[in-house]
């Protein structure tokens, strides 16, 4: 059972969660940006996430090469089947990473760039929450390629899917502010993640009521015996996350808050993979079929086992020299 | 705007319009994270200010290039699947995994040590600090070393087998990687990266210098790029030649588009200067030739035969006035470059090197070309390689994703406007760096920057290591 291809679908599955948990919060600073009406707090937003984003968006080109290289066929079917919400998220996110340099560049447009940094933010999130919607409503295939038209990701269920991301990704962010800030911004910040956190929790429980009734299989998936015995845990996972998180920011923790919003965020990943397994692209391609050869995906894994460790290593370093709280005074470029 | 035109022509605009400006900028931070390395690397051995100055004014506009070459990256890694999606799914099994091995090797290294390379200094010290930075330099040589591999194997297919799917399988990874015109490929662009950041380099240097900004600092950074220039650019010149020679053996049709050979010549070909080529009357309009010349430097042989366009079916050509002048345009430059150089091993014999007005001008002047020969050797070899995707095996017309035109098209005008605009407004900030010579002002509102969180070093030393000349 546990062959190449499922192995690499666990990897892939795992480059996409890494990207969410580390590209959330900063995405999220963005959304909330407008909620920062000093300069001041919006520069030390801007420079909790300055050393480490570059880092954090590259899980995306991993995820998205990745795909090309080890389930092309997955790859080819959900480029085109999700063409729009693909593009408009890559120019959203141009606005949104040339804004890290060019806000310092510049006195008179900074407002330019400070819109830019707050549209690509949102954009870039609402676009991936559609991209998710549109892939667990379903793409339809023929003969291994897209077959529909190029507005067929648009529905009701993929726009709440979008809303869905960019508040958790808000919430995201909120609880990392949290984390690295002080004073007046983080008292603010605590503040704000209260609703976030009921919002989120309200937009998960509309997603996960819908989702059953896209696809008769995801039913399948969640509710016959054996699976709704581990089924029935993610749920209670994530009152337990909620419970974290109201305790954290209730009783004024600092990092609590954050773990607990990602945890949320990885029970429900983990329950959205419930529902595709074994599908790569519902409803008709499956893991297996999406596959490259056995000699690509063997080729990639060794390079893979031995270098994601190493970048997982350094990653950490980086995140580690500039940890604690951002110091709003110190600093040049 | 594009009514009018088929989903395939709109999808190769646009892929030719982002990689052209993606190319852009990797190209400068190539080159430029080597200098950078270099830089520091200098001010650690000998202590000299002058070479940190440098270090901090390169520093931030490398920032800024960097971010513009990521965001156009992104742009590009998708893309292959949006517009390209019968390719992906055909060739993906070969280049995709040489592609995930970028990502893994490359793109990780960089973003993962950029962060402490431009705000760590202080915070882990030179020593690891000069670390990250030769791992960011690293990076973007591994980056250049694995899109170049996936590009080569487009052009000079090997290693591969056919399913009964139509995909392309592999079946010796090494033969893939090293195919044919890979080594070949490599060391031409990183030597172009390299002289594209020198000419750059000089160009801000001479403009400082023709400003009556003749700091040290200046004056050093004129005297490395010129000596990159002239260096760099004989051994540019070789290796374009041999490059051409490989692909006469594997792509001898791009070689008869980029030489504007319409008829086969049994007995020594003429080398054509310039003129206008006439694909639909076959022959070259206003041609300015010497006999036999094309023949030498092909073949080495003045009386050696060599075949041209009639040997090949129409529909099997590259349009070949883009070829043919976009390969001039390079050479061109090229041979521009080797004129500057030697200009400045002759001045500098002189001790002229730093006052010598037009030699400034000339240095401004040429500034940018090494981005205009990039971009013209490229479209050589993209466009010589039509009507193919995989050289031979995949037509482009056959690569195409299932999406209708109109997306495409709207897709295609989202990206023009977008990108005028961000990196429009990104190339005037650089410029504006660089119209401030090193070292110069200090008191500019701009140059608050991203902040850092208090580390490991205690905040004094944050004090005695901020950093002189800024
Ligand atoms: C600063 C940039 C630069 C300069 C000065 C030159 N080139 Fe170049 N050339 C490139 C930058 C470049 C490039 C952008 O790096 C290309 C495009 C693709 C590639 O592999 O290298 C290229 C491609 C390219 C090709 C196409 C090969 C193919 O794909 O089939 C040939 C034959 C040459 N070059 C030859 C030359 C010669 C004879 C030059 C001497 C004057 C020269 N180049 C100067
Ligand atoms: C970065 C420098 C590059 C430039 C400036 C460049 C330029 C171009 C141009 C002008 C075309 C259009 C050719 C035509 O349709 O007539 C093209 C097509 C294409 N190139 Fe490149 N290219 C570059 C690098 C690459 C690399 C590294 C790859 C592969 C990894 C690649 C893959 C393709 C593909 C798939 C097409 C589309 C199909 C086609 O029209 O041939 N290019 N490129
Ligand atoms: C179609 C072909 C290409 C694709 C799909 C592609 C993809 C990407 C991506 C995704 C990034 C961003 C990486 C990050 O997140 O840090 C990037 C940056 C980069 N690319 Fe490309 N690229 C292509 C062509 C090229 C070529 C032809 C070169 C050089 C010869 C090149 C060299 C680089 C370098 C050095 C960077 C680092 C960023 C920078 O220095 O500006 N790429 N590329």
């Amino acid at each position: 059972m546990l062959d190449l291809p499922t192995i690499w679908a666990g990897i892939i599955a795992f480059a996409v969660l890494t990207y969410v948990v580390l590209d959330g919060f900063d995405l999220g600073i963005g959304i909330l940006f407008p909620f920062a009406k000093v300069k001041k707090d919006r520069d030390v937003m801007m420079n909790s996430v300055a050393p480490v984003w570059d880092g954090n968006e590259t899980w995306l080109v991993m995820g998205g090469g990745g795909l090309f290289a080890v389930f092309p066929v997955a790859y080819a079917i959900v480029m085109p089947a999700l063409y729009m919400p693909i593009i408009v998220m890559l120019l959203a996110l141009v606005f949104r990473g040339v804004a890290f340099e060019y806000r310092w560049r510049t006195e008179r447009w900074r407002g330019v760039w400070d819109a830019a940094f707050i549209g690509g933010s949102t954009v870039a999130a609402f676009c991936q929450g559609v991209a998710l919607g549109g892939l667990v409503q379903g793409i339809e295939v023929v003969d291994r390629a897209y077959a529909g038209g190029w507005w067929d990701w648009l529905s009701p269920f993929s726009i709440l899917t979008g809303c869905a991301l960019v508040v958790g990704y808000a919430l995201l962010g909120a609880t990392w502010l949290v984390m690295k800030t002080e004073g007046e911004l983080q008292a603010a910040m605590r503040a704000r993640a209260l609703p976030l956190g009921v919002a989120t929790f309200a937009l998960i429980g509309a997603v996960s009521l819908w989702t059953p009734f896209q696809d008769p299989a995801y039913f399948q998936r969640w509710f016959t015996f054996p699976a709704i015995l581990y089924s029935g845990i993610v749920p209670v996972l994530l009152a337990f996350g909620g419970y974290m998180l109201y305790r954290g920011l209730t009783s004024g923790r600092d990092v609590m808050p954050f773990l607990a919003s990602q945890s949320v965020f990885v029970i429900s990943f983990i329950g959205i993979g419930i529902s595709f397994y074994p599908d790569m692209v519902p409803p008709s391609v499956t893991i297996h079929q999406a596959a490259a050869p056995d000699e690509s995906l063997a080729f990639a894994l060794v390079g893979t086992v031995i270098l994601v460790p190493m970048i997982l290593a350094y990653t950490a370093y980086a995140y580690w020299v500039f940890r604690g709280k951002i110091d709003p005074d110190a600093g040049y470029h | 705007m594009f009514d009018g035109f088929s989903a395939e022509t709109l999808a190769r605009i646009q892929f030719a319009f982002t990689v052209s400006f993606h190319i852009i900028f990797p190209a400068f931070s190539i080159g430029l994270a080597s200098y950078l390395a270099v830089l520091n690397a200098q001010w650690l051995r000998t202590l000299d200010q002058v070479y940190l100055t440098l270090f901090n004014y390169w520093k931030k506009i490398f920032a800024v290039a960097f971010g513009m070459g990521v965001v156009s990256g992104i742009v590009m890694s998708y893309q292959f699947g949006t517009n390209w999606a019968v390719f992906s799914e055909k060739a993906g099994p070969v280049i995709g995994p040489l592609m995930a091995y970028e990502v893994l090797t490359a793109f990780f290294l960089e973003a993962g040590f950029l962060g402490i390379m431009l705000f760590g200094r202080d915070k882990v010290g030179e020593g690891l600090h000069m670390m990250a930075t030769a791992l960011v330099a690293i990076g973007t040589l591994t980056s250049a070393t694995w899109i170049l591999s996936v590009n080569s194997w487009m052009q000079t297919p090997a290693g591969y087998d056919i399913n009964d799917l139509g995909q392309f399988i592999p079946v010796d990874w090494w033969a893939i990687v090293f195919n044919p015109s890979f080594t070949h490929r490599l060391v031409h662009m990183v030597l172009a990266a390299y002289l594209t950041t020198a000419f750059v380099v000089a160009g801000v240097a001479a403009w400082q210098l023709l400003r009556g900004r003749a700091t040290e600092g200046t004056r050093k950074m004129f005297s490395m790029a010129m000596w990159m220039a002239a260096i760099v650019t004989p051994i540019q010149i070789f290796a374009g030649d041999s490059h051409g020679l490989n692909t006469l053996e594997h792509q001898p049709v791009k070689v008869m588009a980029m030489e504007g050979h319409f008829e086969s010549h049994p007995d020594g070909a003429p080398l054509i200067l310039f003129g206008f080529p006439n694909q639909k009357e076959k022959r070259v309009d206003y041609a300015i030739e010497i006999p036999k010349l094309s023949s030498l430097i092909l073949k080495h042989d003045l009386n050696a035969p060599l075949d041209g366009l009639d040997t090949v079916p129409d529909d099997e050509e590259p349009p070949v006035a883009i070829v043919f002048w976009s390969f001039r345009v390079m050479v061109g430059i090229g041979f521009a470059m080797l004129g500057v150089g030697l200009w400045s091993l002759l001045q500098r014999m002189r001790g002229r090197l730093y006052t010598s007005p037009w030699l400034h001008r000339a240095a401004v002047l040429m500034g940018p070309t090494g981005f205009v020969a990039v971009l013209a050797g490229w479209i050589t070899t993209e466009v010589g390689r039509q009507p193919y995707t995989v050289y031979g095996l995949l037509r482009t017309s056959d690569s195409l994703s299932p999406v209708e035109a109109p997306a495409v098209a709207t897709s295609l005008i989202m990206f023009i406007v977008v990108y005028f605009f961000v990196f429009g407004a990104g190339t005037y900030y650089i410029l504006r760096l660089m119209h401030k010579a090193p070292g110069e002002g200090t008191d500019d509102p701009t140059r608050a920057g991203p902040l850092r969180t208090a580390g490991i070093v205690p905040p004094a030393q944050y004090d005695a290591s901020q950093t002189p000349g800024e």
